[in-house]
């Protein structure tokens, strides 16, 4: 199988705080894989540092191409779209300005306009709160809007940082279930990064462990689903 | 009556200026949360060139698109070789440096020019309208300043450069999770910011006169316009601007005291009253988030 991103030796660090220790990962072509971890163990850290916000050395393989070397913005321009952590909204803007911020790299009128009417079809609630200032939104409402800008790019990658941070139950089962429709019915692959392990097991094909920045464990997401061990050790369920 | 009429319409006048340099002002700091307190003379040095290219003999039609140009390259080139470098330096290396700004541009106008004050001929000609109630260069003034500011909300409100600036002022991090170069968006604003001041500049310098000091008082009551909107606001901004305009002259022409001789006291007063009651300004949000 064919691997869209492939991770190997990834270190990064604040300042002299050295957080990730040589981490190796990967997502398949088409797949979903999923870095768990406690607070703290460096996962955010992690997704920052593929995406070139801060300084990292070891290789960075996308779709082929070592993108260890550079800049964010050229770094989404090549279609890896990252849900930050806090989700990121621009607060001032309304919902459907912060959903043209997420095509801000694509050029043709016409798909930027067939795309907010995709993301307006996966989110209806957005639809509702179109002309909204987007602080204003809910904190569900807000990572909607944080997933559906991201698709608003078309990317190939999407790189998703506790997305069901804060919400309801409720709210996390519809957001996944709309995230893995994504996943099948648009082919984009994702890396999700989550200490809620329960439920983005049963949606991801691959997981990872990571404690302190070290993975620990890798494997399928059934493997790790299915053995009580690594449950009771790693992920406190 | 008339004299109320003329002081208005003079206040609307000057206040189109003092908008101009509250919306330039308010762009920089949006974009780097700093006052750029050598946006003045940015504005004095646009209308030297202005001047320069007019004493040349180049027809004024084309020395407003050939100055708004220049100044515009200008900027862009002050945020990328003096600004950018200073990144995330502290507040007070952003002072030291604008005022280092301040002098050399102020400095070098002298040198290049000297420091004798210079006519400069309003593009609008002599003459007034009206029965003499407004002149036509005040006339001009109003005209231009209001069509500088409807092109610049179309511009921030209906078009993806704008809306990119928009974003990347409010959320640099975000800004660059979609691909937007944040960099670029702020270097476009100081050149943006730089060509707004020497429409403004080449407009009040026909009623001021040409002088390396000339932007002084304007940009105070720029500053003041700018903390009066709310610096957060860029619609604030103007309104304040054209506030400061109006309470300059029905201050200066009604309360006997002020005169025209304490007018400049006036915009100091107006930041500080603000600061102290309103710091936000009369449109400056604090933006509404929930967490
Ligand atoms: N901006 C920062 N500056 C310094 N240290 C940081 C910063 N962000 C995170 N850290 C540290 O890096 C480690 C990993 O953090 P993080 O990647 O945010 O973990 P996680 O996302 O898994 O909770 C923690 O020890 C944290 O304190
Ligand atoms: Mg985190």
């Amino acid at each position: 199988m064919s691997m869209l991103l492939e991770v190997t030796g990834l270190h990064a660090s604040y300042g002299d705080f050295r957080v990730l220790h040589g981490l190796d990962f990967s997502v398949e072509k088409g797949g979903i894989s999923t870095l768990l971890g406690a607070n703290g163990a460096g996962k955010t850290t992690t997704l920052r540092a593929l995406c070139g916000m801060i300084k990292r050395s070891g290789t960075i393989r996308f779709d082929g191409n070592d993108i260890s070397g550079k800049a964010t913005e050229d770094i989404v321009r090549m279609g890896v779209a990252h849900v930050p952590e806090g989700r990121g909204t621009f607060t001032g803007l309304t919902t459907e300005e912060n959903l043209q911020c997420g095509a801000m790299t694509r050029s043709s009128r016409a798909e930027i306009a067939r795309d907010l009417e995709q993301a307006y079809h996966w989110f209806p609630r957005l639809r509702e709160r179109r002309n909204q200032q987007a602080g204003t939104l809910s904190g569900g409402e807000q990572q909607m809007l944080a997933i559906a800008r991201a698709l608003m790019l078309r990317p190939r990658l999407m790189l998703l940082d506790e997305p069901s941070f804060g919400l309801a139950p409720l709210i996390v089962q519809e957001m996944f279930s709309i995230l893995r429709k994504v996943n099948e019915e648009e082919q984009v692959s994702m890396l999700i990064v989550e200490q809620n392990a329960g439920v983005v097991l049963e949606l991801a094909d691959t997981a990872f462990v990571l404690e302190t920045g070290d993975i620990v464990m890798s494997g399928t997401a059934a493997e790790i689903r299915d053995n009580e061990t690594i449950r009771a050790a790693y992920l406190g369920y | 009556m008339e004299l109320l009429a003329q002081q208005l319409i003079t206040g609307i006048a000057t206040g189109g200026i003092y908008a101009c340099m509250a919306l330039a002002v308010v762009m920089i700091y949006q974009a780097i949360h700093h006052l750029n307190f050598a946006q003045g003379e940015m504005a004095m040095f646009s209308t030297f060139i202005a001047w320069q290219m007019l004493a040349w003999g180049v027809p004024y039609w084309l020395v407003i698109p050939l100055t708004v140009v220049i100044s515009f390259a200008g900027g862009v080139a002050i945020e990328r070789l003096v600004i950018r470098p200073l990144g995330d330096a502290p507040v007070l290396s952003h002072i030291v440096v604008f005022i280092g700004l301040f002098a050399i541009i102020n400095s070098l106008a002298g040198f290049i020019w000297d420091f004798t004050i210079k006519p400069f001929p309003s593009p609008f000609g002599e003459g007034s309208q009206f029965g003499g109630l407004i002149s036509n260069h005040q006339v001009g003034m109003i005209a231009v300043t209001m069509t500088v500011l409807v092109i610049l909300f179309l511009f921030f409100q209906y078009t993806r450069v704008g809306l990119a600036m928009r974003a990347a002022a409010e959320n640099p991090a975000s800004a660059r999770l979609v691909g937007i170069r944040v960099g670029w968006m702020i270097a476009l604003g100081w050149g943006m910011a730089a060509a707004i001041g020497a429409i403004a500049g080449i407009l009040i310098a026909p009623i001021v006169f040409l002088e390396p000091n000339m932007m002084l008082s304007i940009l105070l009551y720029g500053f003041a316009g700018a903390v009066l909107g709310g610096l957060t606001s860029p619609t604030g901004a103007v309104f304040g601007g054209f506030m400061v305009g109006i309470i300059e002259n029905l201050a200066g022409t009604y309360i006997p005291v002020i005169g025209g001789e304490l007018k400049l006291p006036i915009a100091l007063f107006l930041i500080v009253t603000v600061l102290v009651f309103k710091p936000t300004g009369l449109f400056g949000r604090t933006v509404v988030q929930r967490v």
